[in-house]
Formats: structure tokens, C-alpha cells, sequence
């Protein structure tokens, strides 16, 4: 159940990895065959996540899901520059530290499933709360995008984003979008490929500085969880949700389940039926 | 492993012990904190004041207590009195196109190559023509309904709608996002099922897949939108007719509602007992909807999916149905048989042998129950007729013609059909789905028979009610 896998870094991809067809490795519920890059696609439940997802693949989307878990995801593949992705749209979450299932699983692929680039949809209109999560997840990875979607909305509301200042602040790429009207997608492309070949490097996001004495209990627990747990990515992160006593990743660490529900193959579901709502 | 797990568990505890703050505020508060810090740099609000009025103006009406669920009544009205009054021409066109010229056409090729008379009946008769008329009856409802619901959503509204019904789940000790899986079955049961999964807590869970099957799906809309067209659109004065069938289909839709809500809460009093859980739901800003994507993806992803599926399922249900009605079993038809066994049953029920054949025929899909009907009663009228071989024009006053005339239909056959097409078990597809979702035998029964239960006994309600007091012949 250990997640390990090659470094993915330049232009090593998943086949020039020297542990591509290892069967020990796998990408968590994905099929992985082919594919260059892994993305994954956060945000905020009603950010355009969907329609971010729809233009980046075109109509080649199927639904799948993850056996065991609650919730429907989309998974998708499209190519930049010869390069093969596989992106998966996540369920909307507003943060990493919550407890609905449909939550746990949109953090369990962030932090176990080591997506090559992570692209967090946020809402123009309501940024605030959305870069809570953006925050959180530039906290745990480097590899990671932020699209700033429905910046038509915002200039309709008469809210002006400087998203070069939001770069500089995030230290991540920024980009503005109207996913709805396909604006912005050339730059998304671009900035998913430079993260993802390793061109555009992100500003690892300071983790809060809590204190020494916070710090020396963390760093022993990080090291007991990866004892337990050899090779977990994002330990420390892990660590410091059991310091605080987050239930669901307390439950997790109780019955052995700490990054799993990744594992398993992707359940097709017969085209996924016409839906009354979204 | 779980012995390390409680180490680490409990060294987890022993070093929380040690902390003087509680950590977790600490964290959150440094989160919002810079999260706050950081938009307030980026962003320039000094032109927001003027925005706001049309979303709130549109909220106050839409999602008040009082104006809302007329709105929601008017605006759904409205979606139907568009597809009644928009697919009576296409739809007529399309019958005369494919089920009279095409299957005149197709026998003259056939006679041509003089192929056998069985191969013609089967292939012709069963096959084709079920075909044909599961696209002509489906094909112009759909591509109308389907693009003004999408745009619907598009625009928002949906989860209004939720937010309307949402105190009346609770009431019903159900979760308030059951109102949305509602929704999603109003395109497909066993999507709705499927869409069950946003609800966390198992119990309120089961209430919303046991009770999806009260929304009408796509495969029941064009039964519905038929019945109330030639029975009671036909009754109204001409003018009224359309309006008069929109009507219709929105009450056996909110009727669907109010079974969905009192079975909810027979259930959450009875088998499930429990109180319902909190949650939270975003209303979306409203967005003008894109009109032309829409009109496309709606056409691609749903109307023609839909169909295809029907398609599929009518083939071999239009072989099976050419089957029953020409093996002979002692001088009469298998089908004959099956309906006469059934007939009883059917008429106790106010509908008839031939409906009841029709839904277990139908069980792979609802969409072809219409007909399924069509084809069982004409073949029942033709041998009674000796006619085999004659075709019908079947516009919407062709087949009111032959319901009452060769079926013996009655007003209350058409209402007791309405009722009974939102009351019934669910299709293979969605029963399939509730134990892939559920994994126990004993809610996947519940939920295939609950409805079918509640069929049979308001539909021997009505009837009851209807002969005795005169409405309809005994």
C-alpha cells in the first residue's frame, strides 16, 4: 500500500521513469498507461472547476470513480506539445481540513496521489475564501497553478483583480480565466507545461512558523508517522493534523487507512446518465 | 499494525499534551489571516457597489417563501407548455415520415426481394417500427425539453430549487440535498441514484435512493407529455389544449414530489429512523446562460444519448413484442393470452391487460412503454379486424382513435396510465444501480417493489373513486 514513485522531474516522464511498469507501482486509481503527467483539478465547489476540465479535454471525458469512496470524479486526458496528460477533476472542496467524504477525497489525491501539477480553480468574485485552499495547498506541494476563473464575472461586479501582485504573494503562476468563454486556456496550458516539465518553478509556500516548541513535538511525531508509514508523502503535513487531532485523519491513522482510498482500479460507469442538475 | 497505529496515536496525544495553545485555532486563524492579507492586495472592490441589484432582486422572488414554489411551479409549467406546444408538429411529421411511408416503403423492398412474410413481420413489423416510433414519439419532446432545462440550469436555478424544497426535506426527516438528487433524477434514475452519494449519512442516504424513482425521468416525460396531450389536451377547448396538458404532466410531477416527501418521511419514522443532518449550500451567482453551447451539448450529450438508449432497448423489445403477437397458442396470439391473464388485474387498476404487458415488456426502459402499448393494442385490434398488415396514420388523433376505439380506452385508463408511469418500479437500469449503490437485497427490493405497491393502490383508488361515482364505466 506504500505510495512511492519516480522523481517525475524535467522531462522524465511516468515511461522514462525507471519503475514505469514496476506492478509494486501504480498510480492510485489511475491508468497511468501512456501518460506523461498526472494533473489534478481542486477548488472550490462552483468555481468552474467542470468547465476548466471540459475545455482542457475536449468531449474526451469519461466519469469514473474510486471504489469505496462517495463521490463521482471525471477523469480526462489531453496533450500539450506532444506531452500526454491525465487529469482528474476533484470534488469541490473548501479546504484541506474538513471532514466530508467527498472533501477527504479530493485531499487524500492532493496529498497521497503526488499529482505532477495541481491546478486550483478559485472564484474571482469570492476570493478570500477560496485562496484558503489555495494556501493550503501551496503549503504541501511546489507543483502547482493557480487559475483565477471567472474574471469576466468579477469585471461585471466591478472587482478588479491584479493577478500579478496575487503571483507575487502566492508564489505560484497565476493565471486569469473565463473558463466559460474559453479565455485564458492557452496561458493554462502553458503554465500546466512549464510546472509539469519543471521550466516554471513554484516558491515553495512558507508553512506558518509555529514556535519551537510546537516544531520539536512535530518533527518527532513526523518521524512516528514515518515509521508507520514509510515513505508517505507529505508526513509532516500528516503529522501536524494528528498534533492538532483532525478526526478524520485521527480515524485514518486508527484503522491503517492513512493514504489509502486511492488504490483500487477506476470503475467505469456506463456513460454517465443525462442529469437533471449539475 | 494497529498496535503501531496506537503508539503513534498515542504519542500523537502525549505531544498534544505538552502544547499550551490549542493548535488547530491557532492554524485556521493564520490561514484566514493570510488568505484575508493576500486578497486584499490583489483585488480593487472600489467599483463593486453598483453590482448586486439583479441577482438580489431575482433572489428575493425566486427564493422567497411565499412567491417561490409559485415561480417554480410557472416556470416548469411554462418549460412544458413549450415542449407540448412546440413538439406536435415535428412529432407528427416524424410518425408520418418513419412509421407510415418508411414501413410502407420498407415492405415494398422487401416484397421485392420476396422475402418471407415472418422475416418482413419481424424485421418490419417489430423491429423497425418500434424503432420508429420510439424516435418519432421522443425525438421532438426531448430535443425542446432538454435544451430550456439545461439552460435552466445554466442560469442557476436549480439549486434554488433545492433551497425552496429544502425546509419541506427536513421536514420530511430527510437531507436538504435530496431535493438535488431529485433533480438529477428528473434526467435519469439511476444518475439520481448515483448523485445519492453527496449525502454522508448512510440513513439519509437510503430515503434518497429509495424514493428517486417518485421523479419522473427522461424515459417517462414523453409517456406523460403523449397521455396528457391526446386525453386530456384533446378535451380542452382547442386553445387550451397545450396549457391544458402542461398542466397535467406538472401535476403528476409535483404529485412525484409529495409521494417523494411522505414516503421520505414514512420511512425516516419508520425503517430509518433518525434525525436529518445539518449542511450548507451555495447558491451560484446567476450567469447568463450560453444559448447556443447549451442548445448543442443538450442535443449531443442528453437527446441523443437518450434516444440511443431507447433505440437500443426498442429493437429487441419491437422482436419480442412481433413475437408474442403472432405465435399462435391454441387460435390466439401469446399475447393475447398474457393480456387476457392480465386483464383482471388491469381493469381492477383501471388500465388494462395490454398496459401491464407493456411495463413488463418496458422493464429495460420506460421510454418504450408508449409504444410497446401502441403496437400490442393495434396488433389486438388487427386480428380482431383481420387487417394484419394495414398501417395506421398514427398523428396524436390517429392514436387517440385507436386507444379508445380498438383499447377501449377511457379518460381514466389515460389518467390511471399517468399515474401509474411515475408509480411503478424503477427500470433494470436503476434497480441495478440501487444494488450496485446499496449492496443489499433488501433495499434493492424495497425500492423496486415500494413504488410498484403504491401504483397498484392509488391507481385501485381512482378507479374505485371513478365508477362509483360515475365517471367512468364500471
Amino acid at each position: 500500500m506504500r505510495l512511492r514513485r519516480g522523481s517525475g522531474d524535467g522531462d522524465s516522464g511516468c515511461q522514462s521513469c525507471p519503475m514505469a511498469g514496476s506492478a509494486a507501482v501504480h498510480r492510485p486509481g489511475l491508468s497511468i498507461e501512456g501518460c506523461d503527467y498526472v494533473v489534478a483539478l481542486a477548488g472550490n465547489p462552483n468555481t468552474g472547476k467542470s468547465t476548466v476540465f471540459n475545455a482542457l479535454t475536449g468531449l474526451r471525458q469519461h466519469v469514473g470513480n474510486w471504489p469505496g469512496k462517495t463521490v463521482v470524479r471525471a477523469e480526462g486526458a489531453f496533450r500539450i506539445d506532444g506531452k500526454k496528460f491525465r487529469i482528474v477533476d476533484l470534488p469541490g472542496a473548501y479546504s484541506l481540513l474538513s471532514n466530508s467524504s467527498d472533501e477527504e477525497v479530493a485531499r487524500d489525491f492532493i496529498l497521497f496521489g503526488r499529482p505532477d501539477v495541481t491546478v486550483v480553480v478559485v472564484d474571482a468574485t469570492t476570493m478570500e475564501r477560496n485562496l484558503n485552499l489555495a494556501l493550503q495547498v501551496l503549503e504541501i506541494t511546489d507543483r502547482a497553478v493557480v487559475a483565477v476563473n471567472l474574471m469576466d464575472e468579477a469585471e461585471r461586479k466591478g472587482i478588479r483583480v491584479d493577478t500579478r501582485a496575487l503571483g507575487r504573494d502566492l508564489g505560484a503562476p497565476v493565471v486569469p480565466m473565463a473558463a466559460r468563454s474559453g479565455l485564458g486556456l492557452p496561458e493554462l496550458r502553458a503554465a500546466i507545461l512549464g510546472v509539469a516539465s519543471g521550466t516554471i518553478q513554484c516558491r515553495i509556500h512558507p508553512a506558518p512558523d509555529l514556535g519551537a516548541e510546537v516544531e520539536a513535538s512535530l518533527a518527532r511525531l513526523t518521524e512516528a508517522v514515518l515509521a508507520e508509514y514509510p515513505g508517505l508523502p507529505n508526513a509532516r503535513w500528516v503529522a501536524l493534523r494528528l498534533l492538532e487531532g483532525d478526526p478524520s485523519v485521527v480515524r485514518e491513522a486508527r484503522n491503517g487507512t492513512l493514504g489509502d482510498g486511492l488504490h483500487g482500479h477506476v470503475v467505469d460507469e456506463p456513460a454517465a446518465a443525462p442529469t437533471g442538475a449539475s | 499494525m494497529s498496535g503501531s497505529a496506537d503508539h503513534l496515536l498515542s504519542l500523537a496525544e502525549a505531544e498534544r499534551a505538552r502544547l499550551r495553545t490549542p493548535l488547530h485555532d491557532q492554524l485556521v486563524e493564520r490561514l484566514y489571516e493570510e488568505a484575508g492579507r493576500i486578497a486584499a492586495r490583489a483585488l480593487d472592490r472600489s467599483g463593486e457597489a453598483r453590482r448586486f441589484q439583479f441577482d438580489l432582486l431575482l433572489d428575493r422572488i425566486l427564493t422567497s417563501r411565499i412567491l417561490g414554489l409559485p415561480a417554480m411551479a410557472a416556470l416548469f409549467g411554462g418549460a412544458f407548455w413549450l415542449t407540448i406546444a412546440g413538439a406536435n408538429i415535428p412529432s407528427a411529421l416524424l410518425t408520418s415520415l418513419l412509421v407510415d411511408h418508411g414501413a410502407a416503403l420498407l415492405h415494398r423492398a422487401a416484397d421485392a426481394v420476396h422475402a418471407p412474410a415472418w422475416l418482413q413481420g419481424l424485421g418490419i413489423d417489430g423491429v423497425y417500427l418500434a424503432v420508429a416510433w420510439v424516435v418519432s414519439v421522443m425525438l421532438p419532446p426531448m430535443a425542446i425539453f432538454f435544451p430550456i432545462f439545461t439552460l435552466l440550469e445554466d442560469f442557476g436555478y436549480l439549486p434554488r430549487v433545492a433551497f425552496n424544497l429544502d425546509r419541506t426535506f427536513r421536514w420530511a426527516g430527510a437531507h436538504g440535498k435530496q431535493s438535488l438528487t431529485m433533480m438529477m433524477g428528473y434526467g435519469c434514475n439511476a444518475a439520481g441514484v448515483v448523485a445519492a452519494r453527496i449525502i454522508d449519512s448512510p440513513r439519509e442516504r437510503l430515503i434518497a435512493i429509495l424514493t428517486n424513482n417518485f421523479s419522473i425521468c427522461n424515459g417517462r416525460w414523453p409517456t406523460l407529455i403523449l397521455i396528457s396531450t391526446i386525453f386530456v389536451g384533446a378535451s380542452a377547448p382547442p386553445a387550451a389544449a397545450s396549457l391544458a396538458a402542461a398542466l397535467t404532466v406538472v401535476t403528476v410531477a409535483v404529485l412525484g414530489i409529495v409521494v417523494t416527501l411522505l414516503v421520505s418521511a414514512f420511512l425516516s419514522r419508520t425503517l430509518l429512523r433518525g434525525t436529518p443532518s445539518v449542511f450548507s449550500l451555495e447558491l451560484p451567482p446567476y450567469r447568463p446562460p450560453r444559448v447556443w453551447q447549451t442548445i448543442y451539448t443538450s442535443v449531443i450529450d442528453r437527446t441523443l444519448i437518450v434516444l440511443w438508449r431507447a433505440v437500443q432497448m426498442a429493437a429487441p423489445a419491437g422482436a419480442v413484442i412481433w413475437l408474442i403477437s403472432n405465435v399462435e397458442v391454441a387460435h390466439r396470439s401469446l399475447a393475447h393470452w398474457m393480456a387476457l391473464g392480465l386483464d383482471p388485474i388491469g381493469a381492477l387498476i383501471g388500465l388494462n391487460g395490454i398496459i401491464l404487458l407493456a411495463y413488463v415488456v418496458a422493464i429495460p426502459a420506460n421510454e418504450i412503454v408508449i409504444p410497446t402499448i401502441l403496437m400490442l393494442t393495434l396488433n389486438a385490434a388487427r386480428s380482431k379486424l383481420a387487417q394484419k398488415g394495414v398501417m395506421l396514420e398514427l398523428d396524436d388523433t390517429a392514436t387517440r382513435h385507436v386507444l379508445i376505439h380498438y383499447g377501449g380506452w377511457t379518460l381514466l385508463t389515460g389518467v390511471n396510465l399517468m399515474l401509474f408511469s411515475l408509480l411503478h418500479n424503477p427500470c433494470s437500469t436503476t434497480i441495478m444501480t440501487i444494488w450496485r449503490e446499496t449492496r443489499s437485497r433488501k433495499w434493492t427490493w424495497l425500492a423496486t417493489l415500494l413504488p410498484l405497491a403504491l401504483g397498484f393502490g392509488v391507481c385501485f383508488l381512482t378507479a374505485t373513486a371513478a365508477r362509483t361515482f360515475g365517471w367512468a364505466p364500471r
